[in-house]
């Protein structure tokens, strides 16, 4: 049975049926249950945007609040992990990243290979990122170039609901730390989505949009910014395919290539800051394995290097629009050589 | 034959000397072949403080998990890991107990329950309180204890830790192995407050502070807090004040010690010495029984290095192996 339910509801429902599938998940983090030894409701919150509000009443103490304490808790889901549990935590906003990083990048995603082969570390880590929240700073960043740097971490970002629950139910059930990152704007956004349980596997992108002029990538929110300007340049009568990668680390090459050397032509849309994300990542990778394809310069469209502003009339500037990733596309279709240099 | 004064009987005393004697052997031929520079990397040895990894660990069985520190190896050979597999990993081959790819600061085997040594100072916390709540979710009775130095006993990781291990109530235990130095800075100065205890009450679990020179100290006020993990009754927090016989690191010329320290120390506070004077004196074991331990201590540690230095090196497709479980 499909119906249509939101990317946060995806997301509870991915966790409540793998907590029933398997008596090893236990979930954790602050205010996931939210009030506990409060003198009010239980399950007062479920969660700072209500993510897992509900599982409290079917899944009982396997919900776990914790204190303020990132690097404490972070590091327990993962001692957990090594020892036979499979914890999905919560991290808020994974901003947070910076209290409780050496937990995950020290220990969680070196275990394996320090340990000789030895240890599994099936633990995940969620929490939102992304901008459009006016949330500023320090609550709004898209730092998965940095997880996507660490060997040993895999690093998972859905666009939409159906990808969402498919993707959660993959990482739990994946042996190795997942980093799973969730667009805040994308919480309210609906389409069918199965009722049943399935997985989505890593390292298979999605195509969204056939099209033989132009390859656009992306992943998160900006999939959708790459949409709106594949149909704006249909009008035109410029056909994009457009590619959600859907999964960072591992990350979908054979996809990518294969729709360049068709196409000639490759737009890489990235909300992370423009030095070293998953933007120069691909357009590195297709220059030096599909170079004798490409038909123009690869363009990137990527955020400012600049922290998140606050001011909403700064913060629309900051994300990638549809219109900055049609002009992108623009400068590949014209004579090569004549594109204007890009400032990053 | 006297009668046995001591809280554990004959074997098992005989058993802690040997674990103390394998400690002490080890890391002195480390020091002898890093300084003949056989051994690549640094190393970082836990002579002198043998007495609290042993009095600690002869409490546990191998469903108990320990996280230890950089100065791991007594904490690895106390919990039961293959001497020979530790020094294969010392030196780097294949054979090691990571197949070379830890070294010295990450030996571990899950098998044991030694969740690893660790170069990162106070992480090993955190994990132990989750390896803890397995432990606790199971309800398998298994206790968490982890080491830090003085020196990590700062770190926020470790603070937090004693934070939740008491909000959720977990069985673990806490040792601050406190030999008065953290790397080269004086704990006297680096800890603000005056006593341990004093920091596991503002957490709200009990502190108690032993003489870690002296095993059965140690054995005893490990006995009771590791009890009362196992039961349910909590965390708990153990100071060692113990010596280090040698550097931070090795090839440290410890040039912080106070002139005719580190003499004053070995001549005085040498665990080993401590334990087997006492269980001669008492005439529970003999001078003979114990010089037969060190015999076979020594041929261990000679083969473990024959065999260490004697084993294939990893090749280049080990470069890229268990990076993941699969990708």
């Amino acid at each position: 049975m499909s119906r249509k339910i939101s990317m946060k509801q995806a997301i509870n429902e991915a966790l409540d049926l793998e907590m029933r599938r398997d008596p090893t998940v236990i979930v954790m983090g602050e205010d996931i249950v939210g009030g506990t030894g409060a003198q009010g409701e239980d399950d007062a919150w479920g969660g700072v945007l209500g993510v897992t509000k509900g599982l409290y009443a079917k899944h009982g103490d396997r919900l776990m609040d914790t204190p303020l304490s990132e690097s404490a808790y972070i590091g327990a889901a993962i001692g957990a992990a090594a020892c036979g549990l499979r914890p999905v935590a919560e991290l808020m906003f994974l901003d947070f990243m910076g209290v409780c990083f050496d937990q995950i990048f020290n220990q969680a995603a070196k275990f394996r290979y320090m340990f000789g082969g030895k240890a599994e570390t099936p633990v995940v880590i969620r929490g939102m990122v992304g901008a459009g929240f006016r949330a500023a700073a320090q609550h709004s960043q898209m730092l998965t170039p940095l997880f996507t740097h660490i060997p040993g971490l895999k690093v998972v970002c859905p666009s939409n609901a159906y990808d969402a629950k498919g993707l959660l139910i993959q990482s739990i059930r994946d042996n190795d730390p997942v980093i799973f990152c969730e667009h805040k704007n994308l919480y309210g956004l609906e389409c069918e989505v199965p009722a049943e349980s399935y997985a989505i596997p890593f390292g298979e992108a999605n195509v969204l949009r056939d099209g033989d002029d132009v390859t656009i990538v992306s992943y998160g929110l900006t999939v959708h910014r790459a949409m709106e300007a594949a149909t704006a340049l249909a009008k035109d009568g410029t056909e994009a395919e457009v590619i959600d990668l859907r999964t960072l680390s591992p990350i979908d090459w054979d996809t990518i290539v294969e729709s360049v050397e068709r196409t000639g032509r490759l737009v890489v849309v990235d909300e992370a800051h423009p030095r070293c994300n998953l933007a120069t990542d691909i357009a590195a990778f297709v220059g030096q394995n599909a170079f004798g394809a490409l038909k123009a310069g690869i363009q990137m469209v990527t955020a400012p290097h600049t922290p998140v502003p606050f001011a909403p009339s700064l913060e629309d500037l900051y994300v990638p629009s549809a219109d900055s990733i049609a002009s992108a596309v623009r400068r590949t279709l014209s004579p090569k050589g004549a594109s204007p240099r890009i400032a990053a | 034959m006297a009668q046995n004064p001591f809280p554990l009987g004959k074997d098992e005393l005989l058993k802690a000397y040997r674990t103390m004697r394998t400690i002490r052997e080890f890391e002195e031929r480390l020091h002898v072949d890093f300084a003949k520079g056989d051994i690549p990397g640094f190393v970082h040895l836990y002579a002198g403080e043998e007495a609290c990894a042993t009095g600690i660990m002869m409490h546990l069985n191998d469903n108990d998990r320990i996280a230890s520190t950089h100065r791991g190896h007594g904490h690895c050979i106390a919990k039961g890991v293959d001497v020979h597999a530790m020094m294969a990993e010392i030196y780097g081959r294949s054979t090691g107990a990571c197949r070379g790819k830890g070294g010295s600061m990450h030996i571990a085997d899950l098998s044991k329950g030694m969740m690893g040594a660790n170069g990162i100072l106070g992480a090993g916390a955190p994990l132990i309180c989750g390896a803890a709540l397995a432990a606790k979710v199971r309800g398998d009775r298994g206790v968490g204890i982890t080491f830090v130095g003085d020196g990590a006993s700062n770190q926020g990781t470790f603070l937090e830790s004693l934070n939740l291990a008491a909000v959720w109530n977990l069985p673990v235990v806490f040792v601050v192995e406190n030999n008065g130095y953290a790397e080269s800075t004086a704990m006297e100065w680096a800890v603000s407050c005056d006593s341990y205890v004093d920091r596991a009450t503002g957490f709200g679990m009990p502190g108690v502070t032993v003489d870690g020179t002296d095993f059965f100290a140690v054995y005893e006020a490990a006995g009771e807090i590791i009890r009362r993990a196992r039961d349910g009754g909590g965390p708990a927090l153990l100071e060692c004040n113990m010596v280090r016989f040698y550097g931070h690191f090795e090839g440290d010329a410890q040039t912080y010690r106070a002139k005719g320290e580190l003499e004053a120390i070995r001549a005085s506070r040498d665990c080993l010495t401590i334990l087997s004077e006492r269980v001669i004196e008492a005439g529970v074991i003999g001078r003979d029984e114990l010089q037969a331990i060190d015999r076979e201590v020594n041929a261990l540690i000679e083969d473990a290095v024959r065999a260490a230095k004697a084993a294939p090196l990893p090749v280049a497709d080990d470069l890229l192996r268990d990076v993941y479980v699969s990708y």
